[in-house]
Parts: C-alpha cells; structure tokens; sequence
C-alpha cells in the first residue's frame, strides 16, 4: 500500500498525531504488515532463476547448453545436460520454495495476532492492522505489537516493566515510565479517544537504545525519549495494563530495523571447491586445446584423404583444417563438460542437509530439563565443526549456570558446609548426599538444598553471632521480594549472588518478607519483625562494598556491611584481629574451592552520632559541586571499626561437565579463550574451577595496563618470558628445535604452561594495530586466554583478529546479547538456548542447551561430517574424472572427432541418477571411528585441524588416480574388444557395444570401490555399510541395468527410433562371457594396486584412526568402557573473586520507593528521620547509573 | 535496572506457551537411524583379510588366464590383405585404376593355402583399417527412423543426413555417410582340389546382422511387398551402383533388411575394425569345413581405400565359446594373476618383518 511513496521519500523527521488516521496517512508510513519471506506465487520463478543462474556452474551449464544448440558443434544431444540441469534447478528451486513458504507461514502468525486497539472504542485487530498513530492497550505477558509511546499504565506514576529478551538477550525486567502528562489519562477511554497530540521525532533507525522525539499536546512541549519508548519485540511484565500511541511500526520499528541480513558464513571446504572448479575448468580446457590440437593435424593429414567417405562440412571445406580443431575445441568442452559436476553442489547441500538433521535428532544433545534439542540453524556449516582450532568462550550461562548457590559460610571463627562421616573423614558432596531438612520453616524455599546440619542446629541454639549472621543477610540487600500468595516469595534480586544470599537467610529462618521505602520486615524465626531503613550505602566498584542502616524495634541502630574481604578487613574493629585470621583462613580455604566470597561485618551505631551523620549526609547530596565524592568520605566515615561477623561463600554453579569438555576440547588441540564481560577476579575465580587455570602453571600473566605503552611493555615482557623459558627448556632436544623451525610448530613444543589474563581496558589498547600481533603471538603461546570487562565490540575484534591472522577456523559460544557480535563474526557460532534470552541463538549457527554438548558436536559430529564430506568430495571429483577422460583416450582413436563413448542417456544420468546415490549414502552415514571412540580419542581430531582429509595434494591424488582409472578402463576394453567377436561369430567391437561395454564397466568397477572400500581411492571410501548403504549401491546398480534395459528395450525404440538407436545392443553385450571376464579384470585390476597400498599403509604406518578401528572391531563385543576423566578438584592458595555483581543506584530506587507497588507502612518512622530520608531521597534522586559494563 | 528476577527461568519461566497448546516434548526419537547408530558392516583391511584375497585371487586368474588362452589358441585363424600396395599383389591393377564410374567390376584372384583344417563353422570377415567409422560426423550420419521404415523420414530425411541427405531434389535412401561408404567389393572362395579344379565354397549370408537389427531396427518402409514401389521417388546413395532395393533378391535380404548392409551399418568403435561377411556352414561331422590345402579368393574390386592409406584384409576364423581369437585376454589375466600372487607374497614378508602387529598398546590418549 504504502511501499511506493515511502520509497522515493527518504524520511527525515517523523509527525505521527495520535488518533488522526487521516493526518498521518499523509506521509505514508509503512503499516504493521510484516513481510520477510522472498517472493510470491508470481515472482517466484523469475527471481528464483536469476538467483540460481548467478551460480557459476547453473551458468556454465546455460553456456553449454547454448554451445549444443550449434549443430557443428554439438557433439552431444542437448539433454544431456538439460536434463541434469533441470533435475539440480528443480531441487534447489523446491528447497527456497519450502524454506520461503515456512517463512511466510511465520509472518502471517505474526501478522494475525490480535491486539486491542482504540477506535472511539476498544476493539480487537489484527498486528498487521495496525497503523502509526493508533492508540493500543497492551495486557500483563503480551508482546508489544509496535514501537509505541507508553501514555499511561496500571502502576503508579505511569511506570510499567517490560522484558527485552527479544532485543537484547536481557531477562531482567526494564522500567519505562510515561510522561506524567499523560499518565493521568490513565484507563479512561474517552480521555484516550480525545487524545490528539502530536509526536515529531527521528526518522525510522536500529538504535535499540537511543530514542529522541518531542509530544506536542495542549500548546506545550514535552521531549520524549527512549525510557517512554516500548519497542516491538519486548513483552510487558508485572503491569496490568497500559496504552501506547504507535510511533514506528512493521518493518519501521526498530526490531525489524536490526534484522539485518546476516552476511553467508563459507566454510574452507567450499573455498576450496570453488578454487577446484577453476581449476577443473582450467583442466578442461587444457585437455579441448589437445584435442583441437590433435584435430586439426589429423585432419590435415588423414581427414583430408578420408574425404571420399567423410566430406568436410561447408565452414571447414575450403581446406581450413584449423576452423576444425576450433569447433573441435567447443564440441570437446561439451563432451567433457562431466569433470565439472554439476550435481557438486546439490548433493553437498543435501550432504550438509542430513548432517544438519543428525545434529538436531541427536538425543545426546537434548537438555530434558528446558527441553530443548540441539539444533543446526545453518545448514552450510556441518564440516568446518571438525575443523575448529580456537573457541572463544562467553563465562556467564556458558560455562556457567549463572545460578549462585549458597554453599557454605564462616560464623565467628566456625565453618559450616562440609560433610563429614563418622570417621570424621570429609565426605564429597554429590546428588545422594542428606539435604538438610528445613520443615521447621514454612517460609522456607523447597529449591535449596544444605548440607550441613550444624548450622541448623547453631540456629536452633540461637547462637547470637549465627542469628546477626543471618539478619545482615536478609538485611543488607537489594531484593525485592513478591509475595503472590501467602507464603510464596518470590525474590527479585539484580545480582544472582544476592538473591542466593538471601534465599540462604530466608531458609535459615531469617525471611526477608517486605519492603518499603522506610522498612524492612522480616520473619525471625517465625515472628515479624520490622525494621526501619534509614539509608542504604550503594555499592560502587571502587568501594566494594554495601551497607545498610536499620533501626530495630528495640530502637537500636545498627549499620550491617557486606563486601570483598580485603575491604572489610580494612574496617574492622583492632579487637577482631583474631576471629580475622581465622576467617581469613576459611576465606582460603572457599577460594581454593573456587567459591565466591563476602566478607560480613556489623556496627552498633551512636544515636547521636548517626543523627549527625545524617544531617551531613543530607548536605552533602545536595551540593552539585563534587557530591561522589563527599558522599564516598562520608560513608567511609561511618564504615569504621566494625565487627566481623563472618563470611560466606557462594559457587557460581559451573554448567554440568564443564571441566570435562574442556580438558576433552584442549586434548584434542582446541585452545579455549574465555571472552567474559565479568570482573577479573570472577573470571579467573571460574578459570581456577574449570580447570584451565592451575596453581602448576608456571606463570599467569594479567595485562593490565592502562596506557598503551604500558600494555605493550607487558606483554612483552610476558612473551620473553615465555620464550626465554622455553629456549632453555629446549635446548636438551636441540634437533627438534632445527627440525621444525616452523614457528607454528615451535609455538607447541613449548612444555611449560602459561595462562594470560587481559582486563578490557588494556585489552582496548592491544588491540590497536601496532600492539595486535603482539597480543597474539603472546596469547598464542600460553595455554590459556582469559579476556575480562570485554566489551561485545571487543569480543568480535578478538575473534576477528584470530580469524583473519592465524588462518584458524574460529567458533565462538555464547547466551547473551552481549555475544551477538562475536557468534556473527566467527566462522561457527554457537548459541546456548533456554538460558537468557534468544538473542545468542537467533544470531547463532548451532544452538543447544549445554556447553558440554559442544564437545559431542565438534568431536562427533564435526569430525564425522569433515570426515563425510571429504571421502565424498574425494570420491566424486574421482569418479567424474575417471568417467569423462575416457573420452580424451578415445580421442585418439577417433580422429579427435569428439565421439562420445558412451550412450548420451548414460552421459545424461550418469552424475543424477546412477551414481549419486551411493555417494550420498556414503556421505550420510559413513563412520570411521563410532562416537564413545571419538570421544575417547580425542587426538583423532587433529586430521581435521590440519586440513588433511581433503586438500590440494588430495584432489591431486583424486586427480591423478581418475586419470588412471580412466586409462584402464579405456585400454583394457581396447585390447579385449578391438577385433572382438561374439560367441556366435557376430562382430562385437562396434561403437555400440564398445560404448555399452565400457559403461558397464565404468560402472561395476565403480561399485567394486564401494564394495572393496580401497580401490584407487585409498582408503577414502565407504568404512561403513548400514542398510541404506547396501540398499542404495545395489539398488543403483539394479537400476543401472534396468534403465539399460529399458532404454535399449523394443518399446522405446519403436516409439523414438532415432533417441534411442542402442537398441538389443545391452542384450547382446551382456550375454557375452568375454564381456564378463573384461569387466572382472578391469576391475581386478583397478582395485588391487590401491589395495596394496592402502594395505601397506595401515600395516606399517597405522594412523590413529586405523588403529582406533581395530581397536573397536576387537573390542566390540566388550562394550564401551567407562571414561576416567573426573574432575579433579585443585588445590589453590589463591584469593578467590567476591561475590558481587551490582549496578551501583539500586539503593535510590529502593529508598525513593519508585519500585513499590503498595505501600503499606506498618511502623511510623519518627518523623525527623522521616524527613531527612525523604530530602536524601530529592536530592539523589536523578543521578545517573553507573552501568556496569557488560 | 530493574531487577532480574533470581534464578528466574524456573519460576515463571517466561514460556510464551500459547494459550491452549500443549506443550509438546521436543525430545528427538531415539531410533537407531536418527541416533546414527544403525547396525552396520565394517570392513578392516587386515593382514587376515587382504593377504587371503591376494592369493586367492592370484589362484583363480591364472587358470582362468591359462584357460583362455589355450582356448584362444585352439581357435583357427586365417588372415589375408588384399588391398593391394604393392605392385606383386594380385590386387594392385584393381586398385590403381579405381574410379567410382567404372561400370565393369575390376575382379582380382588371390591364392592361399590353409596349413591347418578348420574344423567347426567358418566366418569370414573382412576387415578395414584406417577407416574412421568412429568418426563423429561420420557416426552421426544416418537417420534411424528412416532405416526403420518410417516414411516421412523417407521423403524428407533428417539433416544429419548431410551432405548425403538429398541427391539433386530426390532424398537419398539410405541417407548419411554411412551408408553412403558402404562396403561393396564381392569376396568369393574357391577350394583348389589337389586334382587341380576349384570347386566354390557356399557362403551363407544369413544370420550375420544381430537378431535385433535385423527384426527390429531396421525395416523397409511400408508394408509394400514390393520394395520397389516402396522405395519410389528416392534417390540410391551416391557412390551405390545400384539401388538399396537391388542389392539382393531374397525378399527377405533386401531393401533396408540386407544384413550385408546393416552389419554396415553398426559402425565400428574403433579405426580397425572387422566385420562379418560370409559363414561358411559345416557340413557333416567327417570333413572339416575348410580342409587343409589351397584356395583362391576372387575379389570383385569395388572398394576404393588407396586414397586414405586403408588396408582390406579377409579373415577366416573358427570360434569358441569366448569368441574369436584374442590372446590378449588369456595373457592379462595370467599376467594380472601372477602379479598378484606375487603382490600377496611380498605383502605377506613386509607384514611378517615390520607389520605392526599389537595395535592398540600405542594409542595415545
């Protein structure tokens, strides 16, 4: 409707005026309808052609198809190639059909959900039916059906909570708030019908974040931006209701804006191919200049004289041999057209197809707790799985669960957490292990599990320093708690760490039910008890640290701090100095378990003194001048001398089998960067647990330099180190060091172990383009890489620059949004799904729901696809070759005429029908080593690394080994059959016969390849016969003989004498003995040699594939052993990360009570305090969050 | 900035479930094909296997080889060019002084003499070499629906045909180049009796066309018994004496049906080639077919391949069940068997001396 105008006007300013149908149709804004898929019924088949004939070889094969419409060239009928032509048009055509037609079918379910929309009255639409301007309501839980304008909402003060999953992979839920102006419309219709105002703001863009606009209502100006804004895609949480005017919609909406085309990922196979069909076609034309060579001498010397039964044609008569060879050259390209396979490219799909499906049945890739299968997003990526060499890593909800679980804690000198036995021996915590049993609560959360009876004892007891223990936790936080029915909380905490915390006082009997701005209460041990929050000191990346002040029901005030341990330990009162050691102590003992730590500490507070305090807080929130930091001073003033409470420790639940696949993963020679977004100390705390960092490494290197000088001197230093090292740990194998001077190969004898550790910022620097070889070099040296406080910029840069100098297949995995760029800029790019968000997956090329799957899709179903594709791309070069040379031999018998040897209907379905099959079946289901092997082995992944499966010495080989078979083929006939006869006198050395002969030959040699699995194709060909294996080999066999049959039957002939002139020919060749024993000899002889070989090359020099083979048929019948690669739990003296991951402003909003739905306040705060809380309030109030970098 | 609700995916989960949809299980089928674990054979080339099948092999070709090849020698074989280079050769007046308008056939007689009886049939071929029947525009040059009778393609045969499609207005039927050259000199065979008088051998032209050839491919047009009504308003093939319903009178070999002619016309695969001409019929178990002694094979010389440095020959050979002579088969295989037999035994000592022989001690893991 609107498509044309909008085309030719670029906009620059949108006015949409709300309600006015009639206004903004003016501008031809385009409507809700949204439309992905490609084409229609009618546009279908000319875009699809174009797009299919952009293809060189659909190109080529137009091009030839064109030569044989020239009769003096045409040395083959033109089906030959229409018909294969056809056949590879039609499948792909009918692939784009379904893939466009499912696209379709998601757009019209888009399209046609329902949304209310205001007319005078509410009335339900259609998504596609909604205009720019319109006034929509949008219910709790329902999409957003257009970019529009929050007016009003069900929640106080206009707010409303929406979850941007869709946009940016963020599950937590995000406040939008409505001009005040129009909120007070509200939910009245009227109101809303009568709403007449203007919005004048940006133009359509795919900014997710950045919205500038103005409304215009009632004479005065409001600016708008994007905290009024909610964008198509989100979905409204927590809020009622709330009416919107739609500003962007359909494709306009920024959703739809960021839906770029992703650029098509290539895999090195499919370079490669590309370079060999060049190079092919280069053969080719090599080969039609020999023979028009050829044809032009033979004519001059024999055609000429042989003209008294073969008259030159009219264009070459007037005694122009050379016009000959040249139309000799076009006809030869024609005849030799099959060394191109036209079929290449369709059956790779196909093969990549079946891959593709293998990955998503694989039911060892199924998470049954989301539910969810793997799944292969694209299906041109399969091989390049079995040749990755570096993955880059997301930390958080990749290799973690981004679940916190509170595991075990320090009270006053005393920890608890461990099991013991009766021997009092420490016992392994595992599924079986009791969980302690927490009835005694009915508050309690079911979900958390303990193990440690003691501390419910301790509670029991009511040990002092346990119950203050716990009541700083349920305390000193940020959570919100929800309460949907009685006694079922919810918590809302913006940091996982807290909300375990928290969870953990709330099972302790410690529950934190309620808040308002002014209170807390808690359920103590069954009893309420409220407490008033007089002020929350934020966290804030420098302190560290966060506090709170509460005043008790006794009127006591206390101020309760949790924080990094270092920190803490600077405050505490001298008089704590012994329980410090001894937590200090414990705190080892938890990092060395890579738990994460906070330190507890609290502070009876001075009435007067806090008063005080106060009234020098208040004046200092509302200086502008350097408010920060008066603000800092003052809360570290009162953050003094306080008593140790204890510590607590939390385990950033690793993803099952972490460790495990990434000790697999680095012995199969993958080397793992983590990419993180977390703090340093978070990330190396994860390193410790998953192994990749060690206490026996000889060194970890952290980069951290804040200037680009600095971030160069250090990793300098790093690298001599490194090699400093290493050369003298080299120098006892000397010869080595000469042999592979190599510098890839020197960088892996390096013994020693190294890890690097980059911060974000130094990473900034190095990755500039003076400093990023050095990065490199150095990161390529150490074991591991770490990279922490990485930008989603930076994540990509550091892929890319990997990708583009190390020559390595890239693959990167993450969940979040945050991981978008870096899964698109890597060759694979895995996304974990059922965790945050689709935003990863979406992006992704393969998506599952576990990290430790990634070991089962790179070292099986990688290697097994790398593996497939390059047998099959070995055996059809192969076999193309040793088909079509056959006629180059021919040549020279024939006078370079350009006579087929075959039968045109065995050249037509030669590549389509007899011998793809086969082929295909082999590239499906071939299995060299089953999977317990390839995981076991995982060293049998490197042939994929090296690229040595197919490469440009293989296609070579193939080259030469078709042309070898070719020969044989051609000669052992020529010898058997040049003065043959049949059994009956009757002459049998004709054209016919030879053609047939030969074909059948071709043919079951072929098959003997198969079947013999060595052939001239050493040992590259079917390890592996399942059912459909055999089924398809003899069934293309059984049809060869059948279409044979039928083409050279009685029937066919009488209908078209001159399309099928072979007739009685197959009858009367395959009745022979002689014909028989040829094909038995050539095959013999076409196998054994390559036999040999491949015999002496198992026996002398096995590969680890050949001996994994053997090993698994002699142990078949044992069944799988168990795998021994447990995780091995480290001992490590070193300081663990704090359990913190806070945005700074939280604490403000809790205070200014902006987030709180009801307020009830169950305890008059005295009214001093009151006030004073409340001008705190006004003064913070509009500060800006610190976002704490992803 | 607003909270993320703790541990959130399993508390409301946000599944966007659709209103009344049952949540199905997406666990895939645990079948063996989509597990890819369907039962398969697997071969391994072990020293157990590979050594057994060289032997083996070695073992069945040689006598097979033998075999044929003794076979191969048993069969009789008579040879005899009569293209006439040289200017002893009976033949060479005949074919210096071709022409294509010569109305007298030019005949020439040549004498030979069998050291050896032919016992069972006698076919006599003849054989050209030089003769590019294999060429491209020459194997194109026919029209099959015409020499299957059809009528349109009588009138109006199919441009393939060209140059010798149409002569002057009149289609030429047989069109094309090949029959066109078709191969017309007359070969008889005359046993000399030791008394001195030569008595004709009978020559059978039945039966040397395939079965198929002769009853299906090839057909007159019409059902016209009489060819030469059929044939009416074609033109003969240019170089033809006569036309193709003159070339026998047999009803039954005649027109497009001669098997003289469509033995011609089942082009040769390669430049020297053989072909069916005659077969000499045993006739009684006590005499052989071809005694031992001499003959005279008159030449009716019609047959120019001077220009093109062609050779005629006439082959007389007997036949076994494998076929003519052809000892190439029987020494390849003999070849290929002993290669192999001694490919096994080199094998088998490589294997013996450095074969590895424990495989999986040294697997790295």
């Amino acid at each position: 409707h609107s498509f044309f105008p909008s085309c030719l006007l670029i906009e620059e300013e949108r006015h949409v005026r709300a309600n006015d149908r009639n206004y903004n149709d003016k501008f031809f804004y385009a409507d809700n309808h949204i439309k992905t898929s490609k084409y229609n019924v009618f546009t279908f088949l000319p875009i699809n052609l174009f797009e299919q004939f952009q293809r060189v070889a659909n190109a080529y094969f137009l091009v030839l198809l064109i030569l044989q419409l020239i009769p003096e060239i045409s040395s083959l009928p033109w089906v030959t190639t229409t018909v294969p032509l056809v056949m590879v048009l039609v499948i792909t055509a009918v692939k784009d059909a379904t893939d466009d037609y499912f696209r379709y079918k998601s757009d019209q379910q888009v399209n046609n959900r329902q949304s209310q929309v205001l007319r005078g009255v509410l009335q339900n639409e259609k998504w596609m039916n909604v205009r720019v301007g319109d006034i929509i309501k949008l219910e709790n839980n329902q999409f957003v059906a257009a970019d529009i304008l929050l007016l009003s909402s069900s929640e106080p003060y206009g707010l409303c909570y929406i979850e941007t999953a869709e946009l940016d992979g963020e599950t937590n839920l995000k406040v939008r708030q409505a001009l005040t102006v129009t909120s007070e419309l509200g939910a009245d219709i009227l109101k809303l019908a009568e709403f007449n105002g203007e919005v004048i703001c940006e133009a359509p863009n795919n900014k997710l974040d950045k919205f500038k606009g103005t409304l215009y209502w009632r004479g005065s100006k409001f600016p708008l931006d994007n905290e009024k804004m909610l964008l198509r895609g989100c979905v409204l949480r927590n809020t009622d209701w709330c009416f919107g005017m739609v500003i962007f919609a359909g494709l306009q909406t920024k959703l739809m804006q960021n839906c770029g085309r992703t650029t098509l990922k290539r895999t090195s196979i499919d370079k490669l191919m590309n370079t060999l069909v060049l190079w092919i076609f280069g053969f080719l034309v090599c080969m039609g200049v020999i023979l028009a060579i050829g044809n032009t001498i033979w004519e001059q010397e024999v055609g000429r004289s042989f003209q008294v039964y073969l008259p030159w044609e009219r264009p070459v008569s007037n005694n122009n041999a050379v016009f000959s060879g040249f139309l000799t050259f076009w006809s030869y390209i024609i005849i030799l057209n099959t060394v191109v396979p036209i079929s290449l490219y369709v059956s790779v799909e196909v093969i990549r197809l079946g891959h593709s499906y293998f990955i998503n049945w694989d039911g060892k890739m199924y998470y049954g707790q989301k539910d969810t299968p793997a799944e292969a997003r694209t299906t041109t990526l399969n091989e390049e799985l079995g040749q990755v060499e570096f993955i880059f890593s997301d930390k958080t909800g990749t290799l973690t669960q981004n679940i916190m679980v509170f595991n075990k804690c320090s009270i006053n000198g005393n920890t608890y957490g461990d099991v013991y036995d009766e021997f009092g021996h420490k016992v392994e915590v595992s599924e079986r292990t009791a969980c302690v049993d927490f009835s005694f609560n009915p508050l309690s959360d079911r979900k958390f599990t303990f193990h440690d009876s003691s501390l419910v004892e301790a509670i029991k007891m009511e040990e002092p320093s346990v119950q203050e223990f716990f009541r700083l936790l349920a305390l000193c936080h940020t959570v919100m708690s929800e309460e949907k029915n009685e006694g079922d909380l919810l918590y809302q905490a913006q940091s996982p760490d807290e909300g375990a915390l928290v969870s953990a006082a709330r099972n302790f009997g410690f529950v934190f039910r309620s808040r308002t701005p002014e209170t807390i209460t808690l359920y103590e041990m069954g009893t309420a008890v409220t407490y008033q929050l007089l002020a929350i000191l934020d966290f804030n990346n420098v302190r560290k640290r966060m506090s709170v002040i509460v005043r008790n029901p006794a009127g006591q005030t206390k101020l309760y701090c949790k924080g990094a341990d270092t920190i803490i330990f600077d405050r505490l009162d001298p008089s704590n100095e012994d329980l410090m050691d001894t937590t200090s102590e414990h705190l080892n003992e938890f990092a060395g378990e890579g738990l994460r730590t906070l330190a507890l500490a609290y502070k009876v507070l001075d009435r007067d003194f806090f008063e005080e305090w106060m009234t020098r807080l208040l004046l200092a929130s509302t200086v502008m001048e350097n408010r920060e930091q008066r603000l800092a001073d003052l809360y570290e003033e009162i953050e003094t001398g306080l008593l140790l409470l204890g510590a607590t420790a939390v385990e950033d639940k690793l993803q099952e089998g972490v460790p495990e696949t990434i000790a697999c993963l680095t012995l199969a020679n993958i080397k793992i960067w983590v990419l993180t977004g977390d703090k340093l100390e978070t990330a190396m705390n994860i390193g410790y647990s998953c192994n990749m960092l060690r206490d026996d490494m000889n060194e970890v290197f952290i980069i951290s330099g804040h200037t680009a000088a600095e971030v160069q001197q250090q990793l300098r230093s790093a690298r001599e180190h490194i090699l400093g090292l290493s050369r003298v740990s080299n120098t006892a194998d000397e010869e080595k060091t000469e042999m592979f001077s190599n510098d890839s190969v020197f960088e892996e004898t390096i013994i020693a172990e190294y890890a690097l550790i980059v911060n974000g910022h130094s990473l900034a620097h190095a990755l500039e383009p003076e400093l990023e070889q050095v990065l490199l070099e150095t990161a390529c040296l150490c074991k591991t890489v770490i990279c922490c406080r990485v930008t989603p910029m930076q994540k990509a840069q550091v892929v890319e620059l990997v990708k583009t100098n190390k020559m390595a297949v890239t693959l990167a995995i993450g969940d979040g949004a945050n991981d978008v760029s870096m899964i698109r800029t890597a060759h694979i790019g895995v996304g974990i799904s059922g965790q945050e968000g689709m935003q990863a997956v979406l992006a992704s090329d393969y998506s599952f729901a576990q990290f430790r799957y990634l070991q089962r899709l790179l070292l099986v179903h990688g290697r097994w696809s790398y593996f497939r594709m390059c047998n099959f791309l070995f055996y059809f070069f192969y076999k193309n070759f040793a088909f079509t040379l056959v006629h180059f031999w021919f040549g020279f018998f024939c006078g370079f005429s350009a006579q087929t040897v075959y039968d045109q209907w065995f050249i037509t379905l030669f590549n389509i029908v007899y011998t793809s099959l086969p082929v295909l079946a082999m590239g499906l289901f071939d299995q060299d080593v089953n999977e317990a092997n390839s995981h076991r082995y995982p060293g049998l992944y490197r042939p994929g690394q090296l690229n040595l499966l197919f490469n440009k010495r293989q296609f070579f080989l193939c080259t030469l080994q078709g042309i070898v078979t070719s020969f044989l083929l051609f000669f052992v006939p020529y010898g058997a059959f040049s003065l043959g006869v049949r059994a009956d006198g009757l002459h049998l050395s004709d054209q016919q016969s030879f053609a047939v002969t030969i074909a059948t030959f071709y043919f079951i040699c072929l098959f003997y390849c198969f079947c013999l699995r060595s052939c001239y194709c050493i040992g590259l060909d079917t390890y592996y016969w399942t059912a459909v294996n055999h089924l398809f080999v003899w069934g293309s066999l059984a049809v060869y003989f059948a279409i044979l049959l039928a083409m050279q039957s009685d029937g066919l002939f009488s209908i078209f004498p001159s399309q099928f002139p072979y007739i009685g020919t197959a009858r009367s060749c395959l009745a022979q003995w002689s014909v028989w024993l040829v094909i038995l000899l050539t095959t013999a002889v076409c196998v054994l040699p390559g036999m040999a070989v491949r015999f002496l090359k198992t026996d002398l020099y096995p590969t680890l594939t050949d001996k994994v083979r053997r090993l698994q048929k002699a142990s078949r019948k044992q069944g799988p052993r168990e795998q021994n690669l447990r995780r091995v739990r480290r001992t490590s003296s070193r300081r663990s990360g704090y359990a913190f991951s806070h945005q700074q402003g939280y604490g403000e909003l809790i205070t200014s009570g902006k987030n709180m739905k009801v307020v009830h306040l169950h305890l008059a705060p005295s009214d001093k305090v009151r006030a004073l809380c409340k001008q705190v309030r006004d003064g913070l109030a509009p500060t800006s969050e610190e976002r704490a970098p992803f | 900035m607003m909270a993320s609700s703790y541990n959130a995916k399993e508390e409301d989960g946000h599944v966007a479930v659709p209103v009344g949809g049952t949540i199905k299980n997406k666990k895939p089928d645990n079948t063996a094909f989509k597990q890819q674990r369907l039962p398969a054979w697997q071969p391994i080339l072990t020293a157990g296997t590979v050594l057994p099948a060289f032997f083996v092999i070695g073992l069945i070709f040689i006598p097979i080889g033998i075999g044929l090849y003794v076979t191969s020698n048993n069969i009789r074989e008579f040879e005899i060019d009569y293209t006439g280079t040289d200017i002893d050769d009976p033949c060479f007046n005949c074919s210096q002084s071709f022409s294509w308008n010569n109305t007298r056939p030019c005949t020439c007689a040549l004498d030979f003499s069998l050291d050896h009886p032919f016992e069972s049939n006698v076919f006599m071929y003849y054989g050209l070499s030089n003769f590019y029947q294999n060429h491209r525009r020459y194997v194109k040059s026919r029209d099959d629906s015409q020499l299957n009778g059809d009528i349109n393609s009588l009138k109006n045969p199919s441009k393939e045909c060209e140059p010798y499609a149409r002569n002057e207005k009149a289609p030429i039927a047989p069109c094309g180049a090949i029959a066109n050259s078709m191969f017309n000199d007359t070969l008889d065979l005359y046993y000399v009796h030791p008394n001195g008088t030569r008595i004709q051998i009978p020559l059978s032209k039945k039966d040397i066309a395939w079965w198929t050839d002769k009853h299906v491919k090839f057909r007159n047009p019409g059902n016209n018994p009489n060819l030469t009504a059929a044939f009416q308003g074609t033109s003969k093939p240019i170089n033809w004496r006569r036309p193709v319903y003159e070339l026998d009178t047999d009803e039954e070999n005649n027109g497009f049906i001669n098997e003289d002619f469509i033995v011609w016309m089942r082009t040769a695969a390669l430049p020297t080639f053989r072909k069916l001409y005659r077969i000499i019929q045993k006739k009684n178990n006590m005499t052989p077919t071809l005694p031992r002694g001499n003959y005279t094979l008159e030449v009716s010389y019609n047959y120019p391949v001077r220009s093109f440095e062609g050779r005629k020959r006439v082959i007389l050979s007997t036949i076994s069940w494998m076929g003519g002579k052809n000892p190439f088969l029987g020494i390849a295989y003999i070849t290929v068997g002993s290669v192999c037999f001694f490919l096994g035994v080199v094998l088998l000592i490589i294997h013996h001396k450095y074969g590895s022989r424990n495989n999986s001690a040294d697997i790295p893991n």
